[in-house]
């Protein structure tokens, strides 16, 4: 966090970012860093709920799966991992040029990041809307005809419910990524301060990593 | 506005230009846009005071239905209703909520000599969450009510009409608001505690804190995961939980136990938090073994999780995997035992005065120890076949959940009310209301350990004649209690009606740090750094104190 943590520190010249309640930079970047990873594990733990789910579901109707995710293309999905890794690439990125304070870098990488985050969100969209197309759809709404295994709309089941949690996160990244940029436009962020980025930066790490373990449950079965 | 906040400061000779958080700023807007952990707390509190009168009368109304074996009052289907909904206010609206963020928000910043809690804006979403869920849940009655039971058990709730889908996401929504305080207090206990203080420098109300909040945040989001997928069964019939499309009604059980029951420790440690603190305060001597009872609410909050199955021995489970959760849950009785013991040995030659906040700390001794040794009949399989599903379960529950929990709430509001508004209420009546509470409690639920153990199913709206003498019991039981509730909460509602009075700031002779500010403390709480000069249970006379070694200043 650099020299003007000791600066804050010191007295008369308190950062403008810190909290009345916090007597450090230091203390005030911790409790904030605990708190972000403590939101990380609720959502390994919502999403937890899910993959099992889709293990014990997967396990007793294997035919159905296996028949089912041959309906998913394995190209769009490849490219929304290759996405997703390069905007991870990216934040990081963001988050150094920022230690650096290199201000004009951070907006760079905030606007990748922030348009990488949109391309995987669109390319979802043309792969969700050939499944409506198709009537490849959750529980009741399944409609397609000359299914040969029974059940498969049990993967769709899981396949919009995943990845439509999923992707409702990517929103939500996207939005705080557009209030960092907001703020980096500012000049807020530089050597002394840019916990914000580092943990909004933790946050799409992880909604990246969620892809990653979803890629290969739904588009690589067999 | 100025004169009036400075009149009431104690901290005489001082220059804090604060006032009393109660007063400083005025007005209702400054209430509802407060990011003070201290207003949150309050505002949690007569929220939660306010659901506990709803959930209590639905549970008059439940008792006086009791009353004859045959229909007394209100029909089948409102009877399923009253007892749902019963049952998720008490749950979900006081008594989660209730101690870890009412009294947890006042008491634990001030308890570690902190200013505010980490994250006080995230606090006061919190609290609003909290409100919304709250609406949520009330508003399913103009959907026609809820019939399932606060547990919401496939295939029945996917099934049944009303505002099913509109409570579970009630609960949804509460989780979060649970989430949200367990973070903050986590974050709390690791970066605001005071200078000097070390974690074994701690109040122990501090450590049960932070287990509770560990057990709220691991939890919590799997149950927010399933109350989501019930809802996509009912709305889209996703399959997961409907043996008729290939899904598993077990399986949300074990999806909704795996939070639910350690959810019980999320309302039982909370209750633990609080006796640490007003035992040692009352009986005037260092608590005794306190390494032993932090640890223990660590262990608690880490086996709390691997015991939750035994909620469905009698649901289809091998008998390998029966003996296996039956074995946990009775490893889980040992650290809840330490504590007890620990307890009365704080209370062994102790100088107790008994004050309505012990009065109530010593039912609670009484009340949970019957819940916990009860806990044990349930847990062994072999009896648990016997008795899953009776009256049995339903006075254990009520023992830990209200016996115990909703005890602990009063003995913390009436421990800290001094502190919380600077007004002392009338002891003696607040003593009767406490001896009213345990008596009434008592006459309650044991008659239904009785009823249980001879085969008197849980839920069931009509029952054998041979039952309700026993039931006519519970149900005067139920008068009494409440009239003890009522009588408490009209003894400090009285006292906020007098003028404030120039409060000591250490009331009861307390040694933890809430008690060396201001009652009420200002809206920064300490008008000077702290200075730790003893631990949170330092008994000795103070001029031993000040010749140790201990003195730092």
């Amino acid at each position: 966090m650099g020299t003007q943590v000791s600066n804050a520190a010191a007295g008369p010249e308190r950062s403008p970012f810190l909290q009345s309640h916090f007597t450090e930079m230091v203390q005030q970047f911790d409790a904030a860093k605990i708190g972000m990873w403590l939101f990380l594990v609720t959502e390994v733990l919502l999403f937890g709920g899910l993959f099992v789910g889709y293990g014990i579901m997967h396990a007793s109707h294997p035919e159905a799966f296996k028949a089912a995710h041959h309906h998913l293309d394995r190209t769009m999905g490849a490219l929304n991992t290759i996405v997703l890794l390069v905007s991870s690439f990216t934040m990081v990125m963001a988050v150094w040029s920022a230690s650096v304070n290199k201000k004009k870098l951070v907006v760079l990488f905030l606007v990748l990041t922030i348009l990488l985050a949109g391309a995987f969100l669109v390319v979802k969209y043309f792969e969700y809307s050939h499944k409506f197309h198709d009537g490849l759809l959750p529980g009741k709404f399944y409609t397609h005809q000359g299914d040969t295994v029974p059940g498969q709309f049990l993967f769709f089941s899981f396949y919009f419910m995943m990845t439509g949690l999923h992707g409702i996160h990517v929103l939500a990244g996207m939005i705080a990524l557009t209030w960092l940029l907001r703020r980096a436009l500012r000049g807020d962020f530089g050597a002394g301060y840019y916990g914000p980025v580092d943990l909004v930066g933790l946050y799409w790490h992880l909604v990246d990593m969620i892809w990653i373990y979803l890629f290969p449950l739904m588009y690589l079965i067999s | 506005m100025e004169n009036v906040s400075s009149a009431t400061l104690h901290g005489s000779g001082h220059a804090a230009h604060h006032g009393d958080y109660l007063e400083d700023p005025k007005g209702l807007r400054s209430w509802l846009t407060t990011v003070d952990h201290k207003r949150i707390g309050i505002m949690y509190m007569w929220s939660v005071i306010f659901f506990m009168v709803v959930g209590g009368l639905l549970a008059l109304l439940l008792r006086l239905e009791l009353l004859t074996p045959k229909q007394t009052l209100i029909t089948a289907e409102m009877y399923n209703r009253v007892f749902t909904l019963h049952g998720a206010v008490m749950v979900f609206l006081v008594i989660i909520p209730g101690i870890p963020a009412a009294l947890g928000n006042f008491a634990l910043p001030l308890l570690l000599g902190a200013k505010d809690v980490a994250f006080p804006r995230l606090n006061l979403f919190s609290y609003y969450l909290y409100v919304t869920g709250a609406l949520m849940a009330l508003c399913t009655l103009l959907l026609g009510g809820v019939d399932t039971g606060w547990t919401f058990y496939t295939p029945y709730s996917t099934t049944t009409g009303g505002g099913v889908t509109l409570m579970v996401l009630a609960a949804f929504v509460l989780g979060f608001s649970s989430i949200f305080t367990g973070v903050n207090f986590i974050a709390t206990v690791h970066t605001l505690r005071a200078p000097g203080m070390g974690w074994f420098e701690m109040p122990l109300f501090c450590w049960s804190m932070y287990a509770t909040a560990l057990i709220q945040i691991l939890a919590t989001p799997v149950l927010g995961i399933t109350l989501l997928l019930l809802v996509m069964e009912r709305v889209m019939g996703v399959g997961i939980f409907d043996p008729q499309l290939g899904g598993d009604p077990v399986l949300f059980q074990h999806f909704f136990w795996f939070y639910s029951h350690p959810a019980v420790y999320i309302m039982i440690l909370p209750a633990m938090a609080v006796i640490s603190e007003v035992i040692p305060t009352f009986s005037k001597k260092t608590i005794f073994g306190y390494k032993a009872i932090a640890f223990s609410s660590i262990a608690i909050a880490l086996l709390g999780f691997l015991v939750w199955a035994h909620h469905m021995f009698t649901a289809g489970m091998s008998l390998f995997a029966g003996a296996i959760f039956s074995f946990l849950t009775f490893f889980i009785a040992i650290p809840s035992a330490i504590k007890v013991f620990n307890w009365i040995a704080t209370m062994w030659r102790g100088s107790i005065s008994l004050r309505a906040p012990m009065i109530y700390a010593i039912s609670f001794l009484l009340m949970f120890t019957i819940g916990g040794l009860t806990g044990l009949f349930l847990a062994s399989l072999a009896t648990d076949v016997h008795l899953h599903d009776t009256y049995f379960v339903v006075a254990h529950f009520h023992y830990v959940m209200a016996g115990s929990n909703l005890v602990a709430l009063l003995a913390g509001i009436h421990y800290w009310w001094p502190k919380m508004f600077g007004r002392m209420y009338n002891d003696k009546l607040a003593s009767v209301g406490a001896a009213l509470v345990f008596l009434g409690f008592n006459a309650t639920f044991l008659p239904q350990f009785v009823m249980g153990s001879r085969g008197m199913p849980r839920r069931y709206y009509n029952y054998l004649p041979e039952f309700q003498g026993l039931h006519i019991a519970s149900t005067i039981g139920s008068w009494i209690l409440a009239s003890g509730l009522f009588l408490g909460l009209a003894v400090l509602i009285a006292s906020l009606m007098k003028p404030k009075e120039q409060l000591a700031r250490n009331p009861w002779g307390g040694r933890t740090l809430e008690w060396e500010t201001a009652s009420p403390p200002t809206t920064h709480n300490f008008d000077e750094p702290i200075a730790l000069r003893h631990g949170p249970y330092d008994y000795r006379p103070v001029e031993e104190i000040e010749a140790s070694e201990g003195v730092t200043r």
